[in-house]
């Protein structure tokens, strides 16, 4: 029966070639438009870290003085070095890693290349573990090199093309910033979305290509980038000085396997807090924070409100265009009432006739949705040729491929039983007499 | 017109009148805040900004050694200097929408602290020599710096510079000190007091901060001698040789700098990038405009001329009885008219309700009152546009048709 019905239904289609275009362009519009935002929108608000997030969190202390202190206000986004380093040596997370960004000239044996400026992750040895960074070649420092300051740097695989045409470079030397380091991994393609560990770096910018060991960094008094916050009398340290206490620029990530150990660590912040402020190093009461990954990217609105408001409206626009297939259908359909009326006389039951129509309705979204994805390939496409720092993620995957045609075919389903129950309701006697 | 018998057909096709009615209404509403958010955008698009946006290219230096600031500077301004058509140079710690902030918040008393509600979020321009005359600022009250002033002006051990003079944009004044006169007056952060020597028409800050885009002309500048904290080097020629003046800048910053990297752009693509942004959101929104309102008004043309083929007998009977094409005509004008009344209607209450809902979820201001009838208007013109044809159509069905079987 289904397939006779799917005959009809293209025979029906195929008979006013105008209106059938007609609806078919409204549901590929709507969904084109619709899912151009939603994928953007998905890509955008997706788990950088997929399996791994969950364990992952971002503590926050609050160091600073009483001057304006309003209660209740959340702490900094980030820490100060001598809190980040008391938390990493405290060691009481099951990983923990302290890093901030900043920009080294990399300066390369050859005469061929000039040198150039790339971006750098400063850190601790749990950073490439603790967010199962993939390797292609070698492995990160481990916490020993830490505290020696070893001369070690991990390179992302672009500088390892740009400098070694993709060779394994593990164990070559290389230049940054006049001193000269040992290569002792190349990471493979690495983006997590969004670029969580540190939103201030552009929320949706790529992976850094060069890891230095932060102590390393500092010890050599390398630019540090990124947000710097004081209060008192901090000093932002611009230039090669470092910022002074009571300025925050560091981020501090721990990774807490279950949520006892959670909870356990959140009692350790205030148990620190409590005993820095006992020094009187902190002068508030203890207000410390333990977002999981996923609530630090909610909590700083990674998704940029755009984004948010272009989606709205898409779906609004996507309504627009069921309304109007939904009239569509119902003239479609109402026109055929002496049709249907004949095959009710000769004995199509109600609910025969409505399946027939139903499947109709479903033609018209299954083309409507290929007319979309395609719509939906072009939009992301121009989405992709656009400035902002996220349009490289702008990609179809399987899933949202799948959605698209539930959504259209959805859609379109919904949209054609309102059409669908009135057509049936025609009463076959009358439609016959007055043949 | 006579509208009862069009009330009591529309009566009897209730479904595909709804239809139409809400169709007419969904579109409104989207139509509305959509026009909304693109004149919003492109107001940021186009803030005014009283610099010589047009003159412009600026030129950025990392890597440089800073120790090395206070004699390389000079150097390179020189160098500047020499570039066919350029008529000024200076250098800056940052440029309008440049994209890199260097806030402070100031108070108006010394007793109060930074932190204090009450402050203000404002943007710290440290001008170097003559970036006043680059910048092409516009003074508006008091006097620019002296030479004076530059020469003592340094970057101290903290992160708000050694002096005691600034220059204000005329919004912070007012912010600062509502209906007052600026001049003279001091502002603090901290122990660090700086008195008001002048004031300029507006200029924009680096990016929004704080305060959001009602804080964007929040910026104060301050005097400074070389030091490594200046590294945007603006100069100014004709608009027409800003681009080669770029480039050249360029050049000569590399060659001087080596071990640095220089970057020249030109005001206008500062301005450019900035705003990309809300650029395309504009263009976005503007496309979906336009085809929702294509597809709105294809949708009333289908449903009309379904509408006719159904009556084509009655058509045909009323012309018969005497009825004129024109009567038929403004019959199918006058139903439209109707549905659309009632569509806009639910729309603007609608457009209302999102735009009450965007208030309160994002950074929005309320829509003011005017958009929601010019959105209507346009709906209705759109609704008579589209049922043009289909109502030519049936104006054109001829008497005899009464007399045939449907």
């Amino acid at each position: 029966m289904f397939t006779y019905y799917l005959q009809l239904a293209l025979r029906s289609l195929g008979r006013n070639k105008a209106l059938t275009a007609l609806m078919v362009l409204a549901v590929a519009l709507g969904i084109g438009a619709s899912m151009t935002t939603l994928i953007v929108f998905h890509v955008l608000s997706g788990d950088p870290l997929p399996g791994r997030s969950a364990q992952l969190y971002y503590p926050q202390v609050d160091p600073r003085d009483n001057g304006g202190l309003m209660p209740g206000k959340d702490p900094p986004g980030q820490v100060t070095l001598i809190d980040g380093r008391n938390l990493l040596h405290a060691r009481h997370a099951d990983r923990q890693a302290l890093m901030t960004g900043g920009s080294v000239p990399v300066q390369p044996d050859m005469a061929a290349i000039d040198p150039f400026y790339v971006d750098a992750r400063y850190t601790s040895a749990d950073f490439f573990p603790m967010f199962a960074v993939p390797f292609r070649y070698g492995h990160g420092w481990t916490a020993a090199d830490d505290g020696a300051k070893a001369r070690q740097v991990v390179i992302g695989h672009e500088l390892n093309n740009r400098l070694f045409g993709g060779r394994d470079s593990v164990g070559r030397q290389l230049r940054l910033a006049g001193t000269s380091f040992r290569i002792v991994g190349v990471l493979d393609d690495w983006r997590p979305a969004p670029h969580f560990y540190d939103l201030n770096m552009g929320a949706y910018d790529s992976a850094e290509q060069v890891f230095l060991p932060l102590e390393t960094a500092l010890a050599l008094r390398l630019d540090h980038d990124g947000s710097t916050d004081c209060w008192g009398n901090g000093s932002g340290g611009v230039g090669t000085g470092l910022p002074s206490n009571s300025c925050v620029w560091l981020q501090f990530w721990v990774q807490l396997n279950d949520s006892a150990s959670a909870s356990a660590y959140r009692d350790f912040l205030a148990r620190y807090s409590q005993q820095q402020r006992t020094l009187g190093r902190f002068q508030r009461a203890p207000n410390v924070r333990l977002p999981s990954l996923m609530q630090w990217l909610d909590y700083n609105h990674v998704v940029p409100d755009d984004v948010r408001l272009q989606t709205g409206l898409a779906f609004g626009f996507l309504l627009v265009c069921l309304v109007n297939t939904v009239g569509l259908m119902l003239a479609k359909f109402m026109r055929r009432a002496g049709e249907l009326g004949v095959r009710r006389a000769l004995g199509a039951s109600r609910r025969a006739v409505f399946e027939q129509l139903l499947i109709e309705s479903g033609v018209i979204g299954l083309v409507g949705g290929i007319g979309g994805l395609l719509l939906a390939l072009l939009g992301l496409w121009i989405v992709r040729q656009r400035a902002a720092s996220y349009a490289g993620l702008a990609q179809l995957d399987p899933q949202m491929l799948l959605a698209t045609f539930l959504l259209a075919i959805g859609a379109t389903l919904v949209a054609g039983l309102l059409p669908a129950w009135r057509a049936c309701q025609v009463t076959p006697a009358l439609q016959l007499k007055s043949n | 017109m006579e509208i009862r018998p069009i009330l009591a057909s529309l009566r009897k096709h209730r479904i595909p009148a709804l239809l139409i009615v809400l169709e007419i209404a969904l579109a409104c509403a989207v139509l509305c805040n959509a026009v909304f958010l693109i004149g919003a955008r492109a107001g940021e698009i186009a803030l005014p900004n009283a610099i010589d946006e047009q003159g412009l290219s600026v030129v950025t230096l990392t890597g440089a050694d800073p120790d090395r600031a206070a004699s390389e500077i000079p150097r390179n301004l020189d160098a500047l200097r020499r570039i066919r058509g350029v008529r000024e140079v200076a250098v800056l710690n940052t440029v309008p929408l440049s994209g890199n902030g260097w806030n402070s918040n100031f108070t108006t008393r010394p007793d109060m602290k930074p932190t204090d509600k009450g402050s203000i979020n404002s943007n710290v321009y440290l001008m170097g020599e003559g970036a006043g005359r680059a910048l092409g600022l516009r003074l508006t009250q008091g006097r620019m710096f002296t030479g004076e002033d530059y020469a003592s002006a340094s970057m101290g051990s903290s992160f708000m510079p050694e002096t005691h003079v600034a220059i204000v944009n005329q919004r912070l004044a007012e912010r600062l000190w509502p209906g007052q006169s600026p001049l003279g007056r001091k502002m603090y952060v901290n122990q660090y007091w700086y008195q008001v020597v002048g004031v300029v028409a507006n200029v924009l800050r680096p990016k929004q901060a704080g305060a959001g885009l009602p804080g964007i002309y929040d910026a104060a500048f301050f005097p400074m001698q070389p030091t490594a904290e200046l590294s945007y080097y603006v100069l100014r020629g004709a608009p027409a040789d800003r681009e080669r003046i770029a480039r050249q800048a360029e050049d000569a910053l590399s060659g001087l700098e080596p071990a640095a990297v220089a970057e020249g752009k030109t005001f206008v693509d500062i301005r450019g990038d900035y705003f990309s942004g809300a650029a395309s959101m504009v263009w976005m929104l503007v496309l979906v405009c336009v085809v929702m309102l294509a597809v709105t008004a294809f949708g009333i043309v289908g449903l009309t001329s379904f509408w006719v083929a159904q009556r084509r007998r009655q058509i045909g009977i009323r012309r018969a009885v005497g009825a004129r094409r024109g009567h038929i005509l403004s019959y199918f004008r006058t139903e439209n008219f109707l549905l659309s009344g009632a569509g806009v209607l639910l729309g603007m209450l609608l457009a209302f309700g999102i735009n009450l809902y965007l208030m309160q979820h994002y950074e929005m201001a309320r829509m003011p009152w005017y958009y929601l009838p010019a959105g209507a208007i346009t709906l209705w013109l759109l609704g008579q546009v589209a049922v043009f044809g289909p109502a030519h159509r049936a104006a054109a069905v001829p008497p005899v048709e009464a007399t045939r079987s449907a």
